[in-house]
């Protein structure tokens, strides 16, 4: 067995594309993700887990609303806004997605400057994001405040079907404390970046590995994540 | 000595592997011109306008939904796409994390019927008659 590992040392064969590119890279009986990072890899099955979670979530939503007689309250109705004098309907929604958004630009904005070792730019555009997200959560608060004070709740709500209340109150809830974990990612990682740990590979105080700019591209993809659930979120509870 | 030459294979192999990947990610990363993100960012504002209209003029029925579904697909694509790199990743990543949410689908379908039955039994038999 040591022989076929010496007959090849140390170069790694071309590799395949397209379909026989997936058997070979899976089959190969050593790592099935070639170019990308451990750190990068589980981020991305982390991500598939959670998409499985929210998924859950939605699907319970949906099946109380197909199945209950009771009609489900309008959520354009519910979430209208009275803005100097003008009734405008889901509006906070609208502009909370469009906050989101903001941040997501911001954040691939900051992986990019990241990759190019700009580390003043990169941990700004990271702040910027953070706050973006900390706006959006202050939102939900506000929008969560409302629906409370007119009398929503897990159990009922003026307006029709009971089951609303407890739809919205676990899915933007869920949603929110990933913001808000978000939120937190960044932040952290921000300030590494503006001191240069990734400049100087300073070994990390809990693992004592040496960081690279990756870990700026892998809070990326858990924040365009969060975007992207509430892409989701916004067409099928808030739209539909 | 089976442990032997699977103890010795690992350590042959960790390094070879370790600087593959290491190479390939700290070489390049993941770097597209900034024109792309910035175009993609739009278009991701465009799109949220559009699925936000179907509900400020009201639309209903089919196309409402249907409106919804493509606003909320293409933005998804887009996001994954671009912002999270999925489009510049090799297929073994892609595949392993794009195909596992199709059963998804299947969930859907099969709480679509079931939610179906829920509904015509308390139609049947729950329903105050009025």
């Amino acid at each position: 067995m040591a022989e076929t590992v010496l007959t090849n040392p140390g170069q790694s064969p071309a590799r395949l594309e397209g379909w026989r590119g997936i058997a070979a890279d899976w089959a190969s009986d050593q790592r099935a993700f070639k170019n990308v990072s451990w750190g990068k890899a589980m981020m991305w099955i982390f991500l598939l887990s959670d998409t499985f979670i929210f998924s859950c979530f939605l699907l319970s939503y949906m099946t109380a609303r197909m199945s209950t007689t009771v009609p489900w309250p309008n959520p354009s109705e519910v979430f209208a806004l009275n803005i100097a004098g003008n009734h405008i309907p889901l509006i906070l929604i609208a502009i909370m997605t469009f906050v989101l958004i903001s941040s997501s630009g911001t954040m691939a904005m900051a992986v990019n400057f990241g990759y190019r070792r700009d580390r003043v730019r990169t941990a700004i555009l990271m702040l910027v994001t953070a706050a973006f997200g900390a706006t959006f959560v202050g939102m939900q608060a506000f929008e969560w405040t409302k629906l409370i004070m007119e009398g929503v709740r897990p159990w009922g709500n003026p307006w029709g079907a009971p089951q609303f209340g407890a739809s919205f109150f676990m899915i933007t809830g869920f949603h929110g404390t990933h913001v808000t974990i978000g939120v937190i990612f960044l932040i952290a990682i921000a300030r590494k970046v503006f001191r240069g740990d990734f400049d100087v590979e300073r070994r990390g105080f809990f693992t004592s590995r040496r960081g690279y700019y990756e870990i700026v591209e892998i809070t990326g993809l858990y924040w365009h994540f969060v975007d992207l659930v509430w892409v989701f979120i916004f067409a099928f509870f808030y739209l539909w | 000595m089976t442990n032997a030459t699977v103890h010795m294979e690992a350590q042959l192999h960790a390094p070879v592997h370790g600087a593959v990947a290491t190479a390939a990610v700290h070489a390049k990363g993941q770097q597209h011109p900034i024109k792309l993100y910035l175009a993609v960012w739009g278009w991701l504002f465009v799109l949220s306008t559009c699925s936000y209209l179907v509900d400020y003029f009201g639309l209903h029925g089919y196309l409402r939904w249907s409106l919804i579904l493509l606003f909320m697909i293409l933005k998804a694509g887009l996001i994954v796409a671009v912002f999270m790199h999925m489009a510049w990743e090799r297929l073994a990543l892609a595949y392993a994390i794009l195909l596992p949410p199709i059963a998804v689908l299947v969930f859907v379908s099969i709480m679509v019927l079931e939610s179906e039955y829920t509904h015509f039994l308390r139609v049947l038999f729950f329903a105050n008659p009025s």
